[in-house]
């Protein structure tokens, strides 16, 4: 079958077939997704980020219920790590959204990171694309629990939500680099816990020594997600913010530049693909290192050589 | 790129608890493979939506309650009919009384692993059979 052919008719097999070939660099891939590409543009993208156990899974079973309530249709990428070591992964991000497995309005896909260390998968942003031409109208994307700096999610989505818990640490911690800069709004989840409005006085300071100057001030909403309360405000926040960014510019400049990213990956990861073959399988770069070993030549005069060769 | 196997651990039916799976799928990660987990009590339409949106190359279930012979069949059905998905290695085990293991593998299941099986079997016998 056409797999780009019958994934923007609807099939939903085909849909996860195309995931499949873009996921395992199959040959076929960059076909499908320039036959996709044309039909991308119309989903809005929510980024779903936070530390491990925060509740990023169960939050976005709530959201997803929401936006289907609504008559949208959804797209769940989750990610979840895989092992430096056996190349293995257990993905599980499914078990908190079993109630939304049947209904055909919502596909979910878990990926693994495969050796990507921003927080995503290096695929996700076209699996993304792949659910964005199948029709989907919403489609969340949930990273890895992340740390401080795992920040790629900022480029694959057009409103980012970092979720949090209290009880992780104190008030310098919120000052700190990294995943608190990339929020356009935050969730403190588990609200019920202690600490929960600690964290919030907490984060309002740290957005008030902003010195960005921004006319969006990141709002803060606590939820409790296994209850769902606090769902429909945060909904709320999530379209507001949508409208902004819509409004203002903000959205085209992003995706401006998701584009202008993109492009520099495929760039960069073809002409990493061209060395593989030309220099390392077929056996050159050992003669290389043999004469530099040697002393006959060296790094620079080689690569500069081989830079010429490609560019020709 | 090589080609990751991708494996969906499976608990239909009604079972209190699912330790069993967790070593399964645990032995499958340390051996390399994607596994997607989905968790206690779940009806065979949901293993096959799961196995339909992940692509799966595997499907594992594990039923400890004595419903096999009704839910793993089914499972095989919707699968390979429902979902198209013909290349699709099923597989189970648990808590299966020996003569009960023909007539499952009748219906499609490939292999059924009983107690007491080593992890490595379950490896091994996908790796073998797998068509990725």
């Amino acid at each position: 079958m056409d797999i780009a052919e019958e994934l923007l008719q609807g099939n939903r097999l085909a849909l996860s077939r195309a995931i499949t070939a873009i996921e395992n660099e199959y040959d076929e891939a960059t076909e499908i997704m320039k036959k996709l590409y044309p039909h991308t543009g119309h989903a809005f993208v929510l980024g779903i980020t936070g530390p491990p156990g925060a509740g990023k899974s169960t939050l976005t079973d709530r959201l997803a219920r929401a936006y289907r309530e609504q008559g949208k249709t959804v797209g769940i990428v989750a990610v979840d790590p895989t092992s430096p070591f056996t190349g293995g992964a257990i993905l599980g991000d499914r078990i908190r959204m079993n109630g939304l497995t049947l209904d055909e309005g919502v596909f979910i896909r878990s990926m693994g990171t495969r050796g990507s260390l921003g927080g995503l998968s290096h695929k996700t942003a076209d699996a993304v694309k792949a659910m964005d031409a199948f029709g989907k109208d919403v489609i969340f994307v949930e990273t890895v629990g992340v740390g401080q700096s795992e920040v790629d999610i900022v480029k694959a989505a057009d409103t980012t939500m970092v979720v949090l818990i209290p009880g992780m640490g104190d008030d310098i911690q919120a000052i700190k680099a990294g995943i608190l800069e990339i929020g356009d709004l935050f969730c403190i989840n588990k609200a019920d816990h202690d600490g929960a409005d600690k964290l919030v006085r907490e984060l309002n300071m740290m957005l008030d020594l902003d010195s960005n100057m921004s006319d969006w001030r990141p709002p803060i909403q606590k939820v409790i997600a296994s209850q769902g309360e606090g769902i429909e405000e945060l909904i709320g926040y999530i379209e507001k913010h949508y409208a902004y960014i819509q409004g203002n510019g903000l959205l085209a400049e992003r995706r401006t530049k998701r584009i202008r990213d993109e492009m520099l990956d495929i760039l960069s990861s073809n002409i990493g693909r061209y060395i593989k073959g030309k220099i390392v399988d077929s056996g050159r770069l050992d003669g290389y290192v043999e004469s530099i070993r040697k002393h006959e030549t060296d790094p620079y005069t080689v690569v500069g050589d081989i830079m010429k060769e490609m560019l020709k | 790129m090589e080609k990751k196997i991708r494996v969906l651990v499976a608990k239909p039916g009604l079972d209190g608890h699912d330790r069993g799976a967790k070593v399964v799928a645990r032995a499958l990660r340390d051996a390399g493979f994607e596994v997607i987990y989905t968790g206690l009590r779940q009806t065979p339409e949901q293993i096959a939506e799961a196995a339909l949106q992940e692509d799966v190359n595997v499907v594992a279930m594990s039923i400890l309650s004595g419903a096999h012979p009704h839910l793993f069949p089914k499972v095989v059905d919707l699968v390979r009919n429902k979902n198209g998905m013909k290349d699709v290695l099923i597989i189970g085990g648990g808590v299966i009384p020996e003569g009960d293991i023909p007539a499952l593998k009748e219906a499609g299941i490939a292999e059924v692993f009983t107690p007491g099986t080593p992890t490595s079997d379950v490896v091994d016998f996908i790796k073998a059979n797998v068509k990725a």
